[in-house]
């Protein structure tokens, strides 16, 4: 046993510096000079002024805005600490609402939210990213017929055309990387941005 | 389930075959010592480490000493750990602010690490400082795959050598998987994975002011190096609570292939490794093939389940075509979830990009029967390939038993000690992974944590000491596991999981070495064909099958009925 222990130390100590000191400042300064952006978390900043990271989702409620998918993050209650409230997009505290498939708290949950799209735009199905939450509560995009399920209500809300809103859609719409991997999908943010650029 | 889909799971199967061989190559060019490429940059470390400790490379160890100073080393690193986590709050680089780290928690979180296992009780931005993630969880990432990786070499050794005393040196091996293959492979990983967005900074969190007024604070730090090593060494602990789902720790499509890439690439390679070792590498392949089809047959399962959405809610009159998006990122879609899910629990990684809880019932069930098998589907670097040699032993065991001869493995009998060994090191994880849930399903307070009721609770509870045992990681993450009670099972479920499994294989890798090598003969069964890959595959599904087919029965699968039948809970 003890002669392992002179080892035990130096190997502990050693390693230690080299996979946790070195290691990470040698990225972390690397990183700084070739991803500046990437590496601060992709900052959004309008007027000096930080808005949120194109990485991540942020809550959007009103009808000129695009919406995210619902989030099931939380945050502490100020009135007492021992509980949680929901705080959707709360980039502090990432999490899914790891609901299983038979919870009577899913259906009711997503019965509602049915409801209040259903009457938004009667025409349309809602798309199955609209109703469900993410798996971090953070995600920052919808799906192509999620975003195009709400053209309608943001092109009234703006007084745009539909078709106009549309381009804009089609224009934030990413594909598949390399055509291959991943699924199509459409930031929130940046579509939101792009429709207050308009506006101006 | 779409075209596209499967080429997307077939595109990461056919770059696993291609990395094997290269990888298996360099691999044992480094534990057997040889040059390579990096040997100017990391020799000089190297041999500064070996004479600060004392020791010398060349001395090789036997399997007891070899299993004594692995033994020694982590319970060094748990006190490191636990010290660093209960300091948290005096130590510098803590620009949020956490609080110090409760004693069942930090014991847990130390137990969790250098088990390999990385449960995650804490939340990561939630509870841990930058000083924490880096030099304490990064560090036992690097030293806990390092040592897993070193004791399958070790074992390895011990088939492949004659009348050998000795199986190679905990150290040496140790420190050379560390610094030749673990550190340049993350290095290079962590940048790409900076340029595709994720962040590698110290400045603390961001408070932003979003479109609509609100305020959104938003939890940075040094990811980018963690991440690499949580993937490469199948550890699974994430910076962020949410995991590889969080768009900070998996941004993109790409890096989530990368991920995915990374967690199987050493397990697969160390197949090869291990054909070369025992100078057949034909054994290797026999032992990859049979991981492959086992893992086809999981990812296959698991993308059907979730390509369809829950009937529950698509008979509300929702659009199903996305399938089952509860608990998953739209950047990623269903294929690349359920490429990352069935990945992730084969080997022993347990980083989840999409909510295990929200799976449904049968899909659910791929993650649970993979860790219940033992992650021997290319698993947790190391332990995956040692896992498998256990069934192998297995199934030359039942072969020779039909044939009515002692069985050979590689040219060795394989006697009553080993069998002995071997059904010890089999069956230590069912005692854990069903004793626990027993235990923790009919006492009440254990219950409370639970978030869902019926067969669903159930499998939440299974699926945390499984998935324990297994040294995983990953959860059915609905439960609130941070309590005395579950901190402290789950502890002991980790640490029975892996040095019950660790040392019973190192004690047959020294039997083994100490034997004479049996030249092969017309009654010797071939374990480098299609007849053996069949054979230990058959072992693997009925033993797992046998073991805990009654626990499925009681969770997923009876949940899967009432999902159909409309039953709610």
């Amino acid at each position: 046993m003890l002669r392992h222990l002179r080892p035990t130390i130096v190997m502990l100590l050693g390693l230690s510096i080299i996979t946790g000191v070195i290691y990470p400042l040698a990225v972390t300064g690397i990183a700084k000079i070739a991803f500046p952006f990437q590496a601060g978390g992709s900052i959004i900043e309008r007027d000096g002024k930080p808005i949120g990271s194109a990485l991540i989702g942020q809550n959007f409620t009103g009808p000129r805005y695009f919406h995210p998918r619902p989030s099931a993050t939380t945050d502490t209650d100020p009135a007492d600490s021992t509980k949680t409230i929901a705080a959707p997009y709360n980039a502090a505290n990432s999490s899914g609402s790891n609901l299983g498939p038979t919870a009577k708290a899913l259906v009711d949950r997503v019965k509602d939210d049915m409801g209040k799209l259903q009457a938004e735009n009667p025409a349309a199905k809602v798309p199955g990213d609209l109703v469900t939450t993410s798996a971090s509560g953070l995600d920052p995009d919808i799906s192509p017929a999620a975003a195009e399920f709400q053209v309608p209500r943001v092109a009234k809300a703006r007084g745009l055309s539909e078709d106009a809103v549309r381009m804009l859609v089609a224009s934030h719409t990413d594909p598949r990387w390399l055509g291959l991997l991943g699924a199509p999908h459409v930031n929130v943010l940046a579509l939101n941005m792009a429709l207050d650029a308009t506006a101006k | 389930m779409t075209f596209n889909g499967w080429i997307q799971i077939a595109v990461f199967c056919a770059i696993i075959i291609a990395l094997a061989r290269p990888l298996g190559g360099y691999l044992m060019r480094v534990v057997e010592g040889e040059r390579t490429l990096l040997s100017p940059i990391f020799g000089p470390v190297e041999r500064g480490l070996y004479r600060l400790s004392g020791i010398d490379p060349k001395q090789e160890q036997s399997w007891l000493s070899y299993a004594l100073a692995m033994i020694v080393f982590k319970a060094g690193g748990f006190v490191l750990l636990y010290a660093i986590l209960r300091l948290q709050p005096v130590l510098p680089l803590n620009p949020d602010g956490q609080g110090a780290i409760t004693p069942d928690l930090a014991f847990n979180t130390a137990i969790s690490f250098l088990t390999n296992t990385n449960w995650q009780s804490y939340g990561g931005e939630s509870t841990m400082s930058y000083l924490s993630q880096m030099l304490g969880l990064t560090v036992q990432n690097f030293i806990s795959a390092a040592a897993g990786i070193a004791v399958a070499v070790a074992v390895i050794r011990g088939f492949a050598r004659r009348s050998a005393g000795t199986i190679g040196n905990f150290w040496t091996d140790m420190v050379r998987v560390t610094l030749y293959i673990l550190l340049p492979i993350c290095f290079v990983g962590a940048l790409v994975i900076v340029w595709q967005g994720v962040p590698q900074t110290f400045m603390g969190e961001v408070t932003a002011t979003t479109l609509e007024g609100a305020k959104q604070v938003i939890s940075l730090g040094p990811v980018a190096s963690q991440e690499a090593i949580k993937m490469l060494g199948t550890n699974g602990g994430g910076f962020f609570n949410a995991n590889s789902a969080h768009p900070f720790e998996n941004p993109t499509a790409l890096t989530n292939m990368m991920q995915v890439l990374a967690i199987f690439a050493l397990g697969g390679a160390l197949t090869n490794t291990f054909g070369r070792m025992v100078r057949d590498e034909r054994q290797g392949w026999a032992v990859f093939a049979a991981m492959g089809l086992l893992f086809l047959v999981g990812v296959g399962v698991l993308y059907w389940s979730e390509a369809h959405a829950n009937p529950l809610l698509a008979q509300l009159g929702m659009d199903s075509s996305l399938g089952n998006m509860e608990g998953k990122e739209v950047r990623f879609g269903i294929a690349q979830s359920a490429l990352f899910s069935t990945v992730t629990t084969d080997a022993s990684c347990g980083a989840v990009d999409a909510m295990m809880e929200s799976f449904l019932p049968l899909g659910g069930m791929v993650p649970l029967v993979n860790m219940m098998l033992g992650e021997i589907v290319f698993g947790g670097v190391g332990s995956g390939l040692y896992g498998f040699l256990l069934f192998a032993i297995v199934a030359v065991f039942v072969a020779g038993l039909m044939v009515g001869r002692t069985p050979e493995y590689l040219g060795k009998k394989i006697e009553a000690r080993e069998m002995k060994l071997t059904i010890l090191g089999i069956l230590c994880l069912p005692l854990v992974m069903l004793g626990f849930t027993a235990l923790a399903v009919v006492l009440p307070g254990p219950l409370g944590a639970l978030s869902a009721a019926g067969p669903h609770g159930f499998t939440e509870a299974l699926y945390a000491y499984v998935s324990g045992a297994a040294n995983n990681g990953s959860a059915f993450a609905g439960i609130s596991a941070n309590t005395p009670f579950w901190n402290t099972t789950l502890g002991i479920d980790m640490v029975v999981g892996r040095f019950f499994v660790m040392i019973p294989v190192l004690g047959i890798a020294g039997a083994m070495a100490a034997k004479k090598t049996v030249p092969a003969s017309a009654g010797t069964f071939p374990t480098n064909g299609p007849l053996f890959v069949g054979l230990v595959i058959g072992v693997i599904v009925i033993v797992g099958g046998l073991t805990f087919f009654p626990s499925l029965a009681l969770g997923p699968i009876v949940e899967h009925y009432a999902m159909n039948a409309g039953t709610l809970y």
